[in-house]
């Protein structure tokens, strides 16, 4: 009798499929996987533990150096989090801008995936299209914060500072170009055969399954899950807007794949709807404690300077308690779990990073397929290793 | 109020004996349980409350306090879209709890980094080895007396320059 022998064989942490440095360990019968064990940790940089050391403010740009490619997510789950510790509401100019640049990192985030994913499965002229497309909120982004990638444009209480003129234009110009973009795409994957083959039937979890393995957002919709945090538990004045939320039905990655189009196009309709509704005011809470003062007074008046000094040098003291404060980020619930003990640092920060509990659920979807599709599954996850390892 | 939640009302109908505390903060309800009984609990939370979603595990180090830690269970419900935390104490001596990778699985990998990060360990877990640090690590990084920079190092003291 013949004897059936397994093959183990190394991805990673090295390999342009994997999206950075996941390593995956897999058992093979033929091509067929067996089982896979993921290695991950190798981007691990302990921002968990070095936010203790670091008032409530400094900890902020460690946020946006977890999810690279959502950098402005990051830091609203942080800040909603800590504006809900210290109990300040927020100014409505602030949330409109706040709900403006989450949207846009969204579009920014889904083009890296859609780019990467049809990369991975063998589409180069979408990564090329979709990167050119990312290049336009980058430059805003860099135009609104200084920085492309990592923004940390927002602060406790509000917005570092307001929107530059020609803001609105620009955002504008965004919305109106996009959505013949997003056709575009469509154009090239929907009806293409060698997609829909790569893709439909492809990393199949039901409903049931991916709710008990905790995955989140669009990965979770895609499974046919109505549930979307905007909506359902709205922060930062998402209830004031009507969008749709997308929902799979057959749970496998060309409606993953649908969904996040939609998602795409809604957070267009969204970002449209925000700039409609944006009115002249503050940009930052009335909390002298908490908040920097406007910056003509810290370069013409020494109290101001002060009161600058002060809370960039010894932060702010927060309440002693405990809060969970989530955001529905581009991956999926991104939560900030916050303890203070009264002191200006908080005791202890725990982000609950929705890459890393999707990237679990790996196993689940690529068991008993072929090397190929794990490909596709690692895409269709949408996974950034700077927010699994943190 | 926290009396009036509906988790709460339920809990202490079924496991008064094992609540410690019930606190809210913010409109959040935490409930502070025995840690015997944890399994128990979070699948009647399952089951009968519909919290069909963990959304995370994690744990607090009270360094100098007894008991010294704390799991934190984070659930949400998905059909009745709001959340409960959970909270168990555990002690230093004794720094085990059971699993509830049971009652979800996504609890196999949150729990294998509080066991990374805090050398808690939970019993009858499946496969509970470091996930974020090498095999090799010794230590648990996020306890409060394990150094910033790390062991046999020198604190950073500023620029020198």
């Amino acid at each position: 009798m013949a004897q059936i022998e397994t093959m183990t064989l190394n991805m990673g942490p090295q390999h342009p499929s994997t999206h950075g440095v996941l390593r995956l360990v897999l058992e093979l019968d033929g091509e067929i996987i067996r089982k896979i064990t993921p290695h991950i940790g190798y981007l691990h940089r302990g921002i968990e533990k070095l936010s203790e050391y670091r008032t409530y403010h400094q900890a902020l740009p460690l946020t946006d150096r977890m999810d690279y490619l959502a950098p402005m997510s990051n830091n609203l789950g942080y800040v909603l989090a800590v504006e809900k510790l210290l109990g300040i509401e927020v100014p409505e100019r602030a949330q409109t801008v706040r709900v403006i640049t989450a949207e846009l990192t969204r579009l920014k985030s889904h083009l890296v995936w859609l780019a990467c994913h049809a990369l991975d499965i063998g589409a180069m002229t979408v990564f090329i299209y979709a990167f050119r497309e990312r290049e336009k909120v980058m430059q805003l982004y860099e135009k609104l914060s200084g920085a492309r990638m990592t923004s940390n444009y927002y602060r406790v209480g509000g917005l570092s500072a307001d929107v530059y003129a020609g803001f609105e234009k620009d955002v504008q110009e965004i919305i109106d170009t996009f959505p013949g973009f997003f056709d575009t795409y469509e154009g090239l994957l929907t009806k293409n055969t060698i997609w829909l083959q790569r893709t439909v039937g492809n990393g199949v979890i039901s409903a049931e399954d991916a709710i008990d393995a905790g995955i989140t957002g669009p990965a979770l919709r895609g499974s046919g899950v109505d549930w979307d945090l905007r909506r359902d538990n709205p922060y930062s004045g998402y209830d004031k807007y009507s969008f749709k939320v997308p929902v799979g039905e057959k749970c496998d990655t060309f409606d993953r794949y649908k969904v996040r189009l939609i998602e795409m196009r809604e957070a267009v309709n969204i970002i449209s709807q925000a700039l409609k509704a944006l009115k002249p005011g503050p940009v930052l809470a009335d909390e002298p404690q908490v908040c920097y003062p406007p910056k003509e007074n810290v370069y013409n008046s020494i109290e101001g300077l002060i009161h600058h000094f002060k809370i960039a040098s010894e932060g702010f003291p927060v309440p002693e308690g405990e809060i969970y404060q989530s955001v529905e980020a581009p991956k999926g619930e991104l939560g900030f779990y916050l303890v203070s003990d009264g002191g200006n640092k908080p005791y202890r920060m725990r982000v609950r990073p929705p890459s890393f509990v999707n990237l679990s659920a790996i196993e689940k979807m690529a068991k008993g397929a072929m090397i190929a599709d794990l490909v596709a599954v690692i895409g269709t996850l949408d996974i950034v290793l700077g927010e699994i390892d943190r | 109020m926290a009396e009036n939640n509906r988790a709460v009302i339920k809990l202490k109908e079924r496991f008064a004996a094992d609540i410690v505390d019930i606190k809210e903060f913010r409109g959040e309800v935490t409930v502070t349980v025995k840690k015997e009984n944890i399994v128990d609990i979070c699948s009647f939370l399952k089951t009968a409350l519909a919290f069909n979603l963990l959304t995370d595990v994690t744990a607090v180090d009270y360094l100098g306090q007894e008991p010294r830690f704390m799991m934190v269970y984070n659930l949400y419900s998905i059909p009745n879209k709001d959340r409960l935390r959970i909270k168990a104490q555990v002690s230093e001596s004794c720094c085990s709890i059971d699993t509830v990778y049971k009652v979800w699985s996504t609890a196999e990998w949150l729990e294998r980094e509080v066991y990374d990060l805090f050398g808690i360990t939970f019993n009858s877990h499946p496969d509970l080895r470091r996930i974020l640090m090498t095999d090799d690590w010794a230590g648990h990084p996020l306890r409060k007396d394990y150094p910033l920079q790390g062991p046999d190092r020198e604190p950073y003291k500023g620029r020198l320059s």
